[in-house]
């Protein structure tokens, strides 16, 4: 039993990592067209990204993995499921790759402009579809007994998802802005820093009233903060987390600022974790068909095996992610290998 | 229309697709190492001029396989939820298990290898080659476990539970070494290194038709070319034959679907090219007599099993995996003629240079190991129908049962337009790349002065910069 709990906690990690990581380069790309103006600026904005964003989208293959091997019903049901959303996941996947890969390789501007824009609307697209995928795990779908999830597209997209899909654009834009700040100097930096109050105040108060909502209408997640208060705690974090963030920033501490809002995310994700526990997947007709943690998991020895893996693996990704991150620290400088 | 179908047509594209990419990432990786280590050895900037441009193809090739592969990680889910079902406790171990030990390895040190080479000393920047060179392999490596798993299954006990039939792991070490991991890994990662030796000479060879960058050509050919003919020689007399005896041993009716042999026989011959007449029971073509029993069995009393001595219902397509099959046969023998004949002419007071025919059929070489590596994935998985799990889960229970014929054929025509499309710009650009050739070195004073040990970078003399 345990060992379920180690790996719904390993699985959210996961995907705050992902979040986290993918989150900034994402929200780099959701504002490429806007704090980027000539094509330089535009190289110095993909380039901030240029050398980690492969490694941050594996969090998100290594998500789609983890779910497999720990809770294969879960998987199984939610991308059958969320069939044709899953496909407009992987189309906008695709085109994001490709438009940071091709963009630099010819020098046309013709070329280049068509690349920008889909790499912005690639990136927003992924932002939003996950967004609103998450926002439908949160307000429950429509699980059958047998672990089928009716409804189609349109299903999908209602109000409340709607709102955690923007949100999550939101959220990630001023994590990539923070980034931004980071990594680019002079004008483009202004820029940057004259966005980031801007994006914020809409991500708070889009955050607050989705906060609101969740409380009201889903009694699931309402219930557990109320019965364990101190859980609390967790999103008080977060929210803190976003305010001393403000401040470090007004300070021009731009990396602290950005390892805030790092920790923002986490806070954020941890606080629906805690709500959704033990579910994996709500069934809004009959909470009997719910997939916990505990009935759509994986034998304890995979469990086992796969926790020895995580615990061999991941220090030595940790290791050599920060590494690189190291080496490429500091301000953008293009070179001839630049995208 | 039949979702079952359409999920079977599905996955054989965006299989197929992908595995156009990996194969060359792995093989141009090892050929990237050793243009590190001829640097570093005879410090003659032309080889590192070379890695120059090749890191730049690398690149472009390895984006397309991280764009393809995404799609086949969610794939078991989307359509084979009933099969991830069955097999999650197995099959996703190990595929979780190539996240953490291989995508990360590679996508960490990607970027260094990409835009290191102005950054980082030419030591580091091999370490960073050698990492993702690494990386590409273990996730072969995973993959291919992954894959033998269900060509052999081991290491499992069915249990019946509320979801149904579910196969749960009993020995992680059996899971991984099933009978077919071994001979299939080394024969797959010698395909992939044949295939980047092949780029590599096909490129080359361009290059020297066209008079273009001759020195450099030169010196990548001579690289690249013992690579090739040493593994396609490897390929046909060790692994081919390997992976044969394998099936024979474990798979038994795929084998005699392979070869078309209706009935058991002794002295069964090996055909080089043939068809099957399915309906008269009858396969057409030149044999070479026994072979066929000698291979598998070592002697020519060998009795090899017939299609007839298994129930029909458990008969793959048997023409298609046949035709696979001998494609791939005899383009690996061709290989090997083509790898001696370049050889030969190389030794032979270097008339390859001037052998325009040669040369052209060494541009044509990385078309034809793309085509017989697919051959070979396509006969070991047609092969391996009706079942997704062999002898354990039929694809046809194996579909998402909650899907609809129109979306997946949905999903089917939005990946063939996509994937055209990816195709043509990425022959496109490629051919830009290679019409543009290696840049002249020029940056040699910078060298010495890039960080070139982990000390530079992390140690003292950092700090004191
Ligand atoms: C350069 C590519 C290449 C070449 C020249 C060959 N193969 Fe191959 N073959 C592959 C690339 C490949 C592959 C793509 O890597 C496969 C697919 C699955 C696997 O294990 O390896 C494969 C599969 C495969 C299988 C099926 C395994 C199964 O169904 O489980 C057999 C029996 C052979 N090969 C045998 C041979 C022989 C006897 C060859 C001698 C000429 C040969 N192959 C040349
Ligand atoms: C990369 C090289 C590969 C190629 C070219 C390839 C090709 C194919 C083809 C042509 C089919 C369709 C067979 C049919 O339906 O008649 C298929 C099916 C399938 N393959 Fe592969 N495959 C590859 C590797 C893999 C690997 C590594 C795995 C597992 C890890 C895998 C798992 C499957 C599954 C689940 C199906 C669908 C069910 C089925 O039709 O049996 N394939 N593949
Ligand atoms: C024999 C079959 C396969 C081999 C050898 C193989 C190998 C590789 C390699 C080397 C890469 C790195 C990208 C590149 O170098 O182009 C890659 C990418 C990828 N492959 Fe495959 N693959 C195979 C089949 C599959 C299958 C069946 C899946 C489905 C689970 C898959 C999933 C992926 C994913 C998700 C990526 C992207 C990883 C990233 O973001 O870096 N591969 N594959």
């Amino acid at each position: 039993m345990w060992l379920n709990v180690v790996w719904y906690i390993l699985f959210v990690v996961i995907i705050t990592g992902y979040l986290i990581m993918d989150g900034f380069d994402l929200g780099v790309g959701i504002l490429h067209p806007f704090l980027a103006k000539d094509d330089q600026e535009r190289r110095i904005s993909l380039n901030s990204i240029g050398p980690v964003w492969d490694g941050n989208e594996v969090w998100l293959v290594l998500g789609g993995g983890a779910l497999f091997a720990a809770f294969p019903m879960v998987y199984a049901s939610l991308f059958s499921g969320f069939y044709m959303a899953m496909m407009l996941v992987l189309l906008v996947l695709i085109l994001r790759t490709i438009a940071i890969e091709f963009r630099s390789k010819r020098p046309s501007s013709r070329w280049r402009t068509t690349w920008d824009w889909v790499f912005f609307v690639s990136s927003l697209g992924i932002a939003l579809l996950l967004g609103v995928a998450f926002g439908n795990i949160m307000g429950g779908v429509l699980l059958d007994a047998q672990g089928n999830i009716g409804g189609n597209l349109l299903t999908l997209l209602n109000p409340f998802a709607l709102l955690v899909g923007v949100t999550t654009v939101f959220m990630l834009s001023t994590h990539g802005a923070m980034y931004l700040a980071m990594k680019t100097e002079g004008e483009q930096q202004a820029r940057v820093q004259r966005w980031i109050p801007r994006l914020m105040l809409i991500f708070f108060v889009l955050n607050t009233a989705l906060v609101i909502w969740t409380v009201l209408a889903h009694e699931l997640i309402a219930d557990r903060y109320l019965a364990q208060p101190f859980l609390a705690l967790v999103p008080a974090l977060a929210l803190a987390a976003v305010v001393a963030g403000w401040l470090m920033l007004r300070r021009g501490h731009t990396m602290i600022a950005f390892l805030l809002s790092a920790a923002m995310i986490a806070g954020l994700m941890f606080s629906a974790a805690i709500g959704l526990y033990p579910n994996l997947l709500v069934s809004s007709i009959d909470p009997a068909y719910n997939l916990t943690i505990f009935n759509a998991s994986s034998q304890p020895n995979t469990l086992t095996v796969m926790l020895i893996m995580a615990l061999i693996g991941m220090p030595f990704v940790l290791l050599y992610t920060a590494g690189v991150y190291y080496v490429f620290r500091g301000k953008v400088r293009l070179t001839p290998q630049s995208y | 229309m039949d979702p079952e179908f359409l999920s079977r047509l599905k996955f054989a594209l965006t299989a197929s697709f992908h595995f156009i990419y990996p194969p060359l990432s792995i093989g141009l990786g090892l050929l990237l190492v050793i243009l590190g280590v001829l640097y570093l050895r005879t410090r003659n900037p032309k080889w590192r001029q070379l890695s120059f441009f090749w890191v730049k193809i690398y690149g472009l090739i390895f984006a397309m396989g991280v764009a393809t592969g995404i799609v086949l990680e969610f794939e078991f889910g989307t359509n084979w939820a009933n099969y991830s079902r069955f097999v999650g406790n197995i099959f996703g171990s190990l595929l979780a298990a190539e996240g953490i030990f291989a995508f990360f390895l590679e996508g960490g040190f990607l970027g260094l290898m990409l835009f290191g080479g102005n950054r980082l000393g030419p030591r580091l920047w091999l370490f960073a080659t050698v990492m993702v060179t690494f990386g590409a392999h273990f996730s072969a490596l995973w993959i291919v476990m992954a894959n033998s798993w269900m060509q052999t299954p081991a290491g499992y006990e069915l249990a019946q539970t509320s979801m149904g039939t579910l196969a749960y792991m009993t020995s992680f070490r059996e899971v991984i070494f099933t009978p077919s991991f071994i001979p299939r890994i080394l024969h797959t990662l010698t395909a992939s290194w044949m295939m980047g030796a092949a780029l590599m000479l096909s490129v080359s060879a361009f290059y020297l038709l066209r008079g273009r960058h001759v020195e450099s050509s030169t010196a990548a050919f001579k690289v690249a070319l013992p690579v090739f003919a040493l593994f396609s020689i490897i390929q046909l007399f060790l692994f081919g034959s390997e992976s044969a005896i394998t099936v024979t041993n474990y798979q038994p009716v795929k084998l005699a679907a392979m070869e078309g042999l209706w009935e058991d026989t002794a002295c069964a011959p090996m055909m080089l090219v043939g068809w099957v007449d399915t309906a008269n029971q009858q396969t057409y073509g030149i044999k070479v007599p026994c072979m066929l029993s000698i291979l598998v069995g070592g002697s020519p009393d060998t009795v090899v099993q017939g299609l007839n001595s298994f129930p029909q219902d458990t008969w793959p397509p048997i023409n298609l995996v046949f035709q696979t099959y001998h494609l791939m046969l005899a383009l690996g023998a061709s290989f090997i003629g083509l790898g001696l004949l370049g050889v030969l002419f190389a030794l032979w007071k270097e008339r390859i240079w001037r052998t325009r025919w040669l040369l052209w059929l060494f541009v044509a070489s990385v078309f034809l190991v793309e085509l017989s590596t697919l051959a070979g994935w396509w006969t070991a998985e047609f092969g391996r129908q009706p079942w997704i799990v062999w002898q354990l889960q039929r694809t046809a229970d194996a579909v998402s049962p909650n899907i609809t014929g129109g979306q997946v054929l949905a999903a089917v025509l939005m990946f063939v337009v996509l994937y055209s499309m990816l195709l043509v710009l990425f022959l496109f650009l490629l051919n830009e790349k290679i019409q543009h050739g290696p840049d002249p070195a020029a940056e040699e004073v910078a060298v010495q002065s890039l960080p070139d040990t982990f000390k530079d970078i992390f140690g003292r003399r950092a700090r004191a910069r």
